[in-house]
């Protein structure tokens, strides 16, 4: 399998981390430091344990960790392993700023 | 009919003509008490102990395939209850032990072979966690047994002592572990089933759960809709697609997980061998092919085959462990897809639709808790409460805190 990375170009998959599920993008908006209400900790069970796991084009989060070290997000079909788009996982504007 | 060495005598000698199929091809009722989605090991088994457990035999299994095409047919053959923490002992403890009188309960030849399963150990740290394994292990009446170095060479005496990164320190032996003919477990838990009433339908699959009012009525199927009072979903792999048609979003993540075999050999490894310093286990079937395997894909999959890095990976694993299988020819590898939960462990619950019950989540150890996956998931069913052997397979229990994590990585599936 290979990953065209938009900043390094074609490389293997080897050169990459997998962590998954990327529509787990936005963690749960809760304040700081406040106890958890009864909605703030459903929404953090759903975000730390629930998974999107469909059959077809999945979104995910691959880190190339052998590369250019950004987090890249990749459609790629759960049958064929055909990946169809990567880009980065942040907007440019962001990466680098933290 | 009934096997016995009175069966196959005469059998042979009127030239093997008056074998008859081993179970019904059924056609669908339009209704049962129970139908279970998924004819694999788990379901077969489920429908079995609902009927002999439970007196409850208008049951249907519901098949899309072919009964044990999935990852019944797919692993590594290996049994073992050789956990660590209390919610699973007992249960795998249950396991081997309905292992131990499958055969003469469903009276078909599993080839069920006690063969023991060695987990190697190469330095003092791993040594001591295998301590600490085998005797929780022992305190919950499994048996287990601490080789050092010079125990392990007089087993096997092949395997890479000297490994310069590696040495063998010695091993956890767990004499009553061993390997199973898988189909056989599929084969053997139809026909028993079968034979108690239940309703074996293949190529019929589910694509949809009729809920009303929070309640199961029945499954829609590409052969009509099918009514029943309970539903139970046993189709690890693709759980997540058929919770999905009740409205259930699962912990869960499909992964694929490669496994090979070797061309026949002579009878060289007598057991089951893991090695510990990478993900590595092998042992020998008795048509003479080596059979292993080692570490998932890594990412998710539904493809049922995996890619080359990962046989790499494998066969360095083996060339670390036992260097003389180095010449050997791989003649298959094969990929079965995971229910990899965030875990590790299992789920074997009710969930919030009322009628419907789930079994999933078996990660990559789901053929050597067949029998008691189906005892549990039986019971849990007909009694629409779980046993207490599987009290602690809660879907819910992500919610709770009460995990069950015994590699303790977390909820990163692809390195369980």
């Amino acid at each position: 399998m290979r990953i065209v990375c938009p900043f390094c170009g074609a490389r293997d998959a080897q050169e990459f981390s997998y962590l998954g599920d990327a529509s787990l993008q936005q963690r749960p908006d809760t304040p700081a430091g406040a106890p958890l209400d009864d909605a703030a900790h459903a929404a953090w069970h759903d975000y730390v344990y629930l998974r999107e796991n469909p059959p077809g084009e999945h979104t995910e989060f691959w880190y190339h960790a052998s590369g250019c070290r950004q987090w890249l997000k990749v459609t790629r079909h759960m049958r064929t392993h055909a990946i169809s788009n990567v880009e980065a996982a942040r907007p440019s504007s962001l990466r680098g700023a933290a | 009919m009934r096997y016995s060495i009175l069966s196959v005598l005469g059998q042979a000698l009127k030239g093997q003509k008056d074998w008859k199929p081993v179970w019904r091809d059924a056609e669908p009722k339009p209704a049962y008490d129970v139908i279970i989605v998924g004819g694999g090991g788990h379901g077969l088994a489920t429908a079995y102990y609902l009927a002999k457990e439970h007196d409850i035999r208008n049951v249907a299994v519901v098949e899309k395939g072919w009964i044990g095409g999935g990852n019944v047919g797919r692993n590594t053959t290996i049994i073992r209850s050789n956990y660590l923490l209390p919610g699973n002992i007992p249960f795998y403890e249950k396991s081997m032990k309905l292992w131990e009188g499958l055969e003469q309960d469903i009276n078909y030849n599993a080839m069920i072979s006690q063969r023991g399963i060695l987990n190697l150990y190469h330095s003092d740290g791993q040594r001591d966690a295998y301590v600490r394994r085998g005797n929780a292990m022992r305190l919950h009446g499994v048996d287990a047994e601490l080789l050092d170095r010079e125990g392990v060479r007089k087993m096997y005496p092949f395997l890479n002592f000297d490994n310069a990164r590696f040495p063998i320190h010695g091993g956890l032996l767990h004499r009553r572990g061993g390997t199973v003919r898988h189909d056989a477990v599929a084969w053997g838990y139809a026909r028993a089933a079968d034979q108690r009433g239940v309703d074996i339908i293949q190529n019929c699959e589910v694509t949809g759960i009729r809920v009303e009012n929070g309640r199961v009525l029945g499954v829609e199927t590409e052969r009509g809709f099918i009514g029943a009072n309970k539903v139970g979903l046993a189709a690890a792999g693709n759980s997540s697609r058929v919770a999905a048609m009740a409205g259930l979003k699962l912990p869960i993540e499909s992964q694929v997980l490669q496994a090979f075999v070797s061309e026949g050999l002579k009878p060289l490894i007598p057991g089951v061998i893991t090695f510990g310093a990478g993900h590595f286990y092998i042992s020998q079937s008795d048509k003479g092919g080596l059979v292993f395997g080692g570490d998932l894909d890594g990412y998710n999959s539904y493809a049922q085959r995996g890619n080359l890095p990962v046989v790499e990976d494998v066969c360095e694993g083996g060339m670390a462990l036992m260097p003389a299988i180095g010449r050997l020819r791989v003649l298959r590898g094969w990929g079965g897809i995971m229910d990899m939960s965030m875990d590790g462990s299992p789920i074997i619950d009710k969930t919030p639709v009322d009628g419907l019950y789930l079994n999933c989540g078996w990660c990559y150890g789901g053929f050597k808790a067949t029998p008691a996956s189906g005892f549990c998931f039986a019971h849990t069913i007909a009694r629409d409460e779980p046993h207490e052997l599987n009290a602690a397979y809660r879907l819910d229990r992500f919610r709770t805190g009460r995990l069950i994590d015994e590699k303790g990585v977390g909820a990163q599936p692809n390195l369980h």
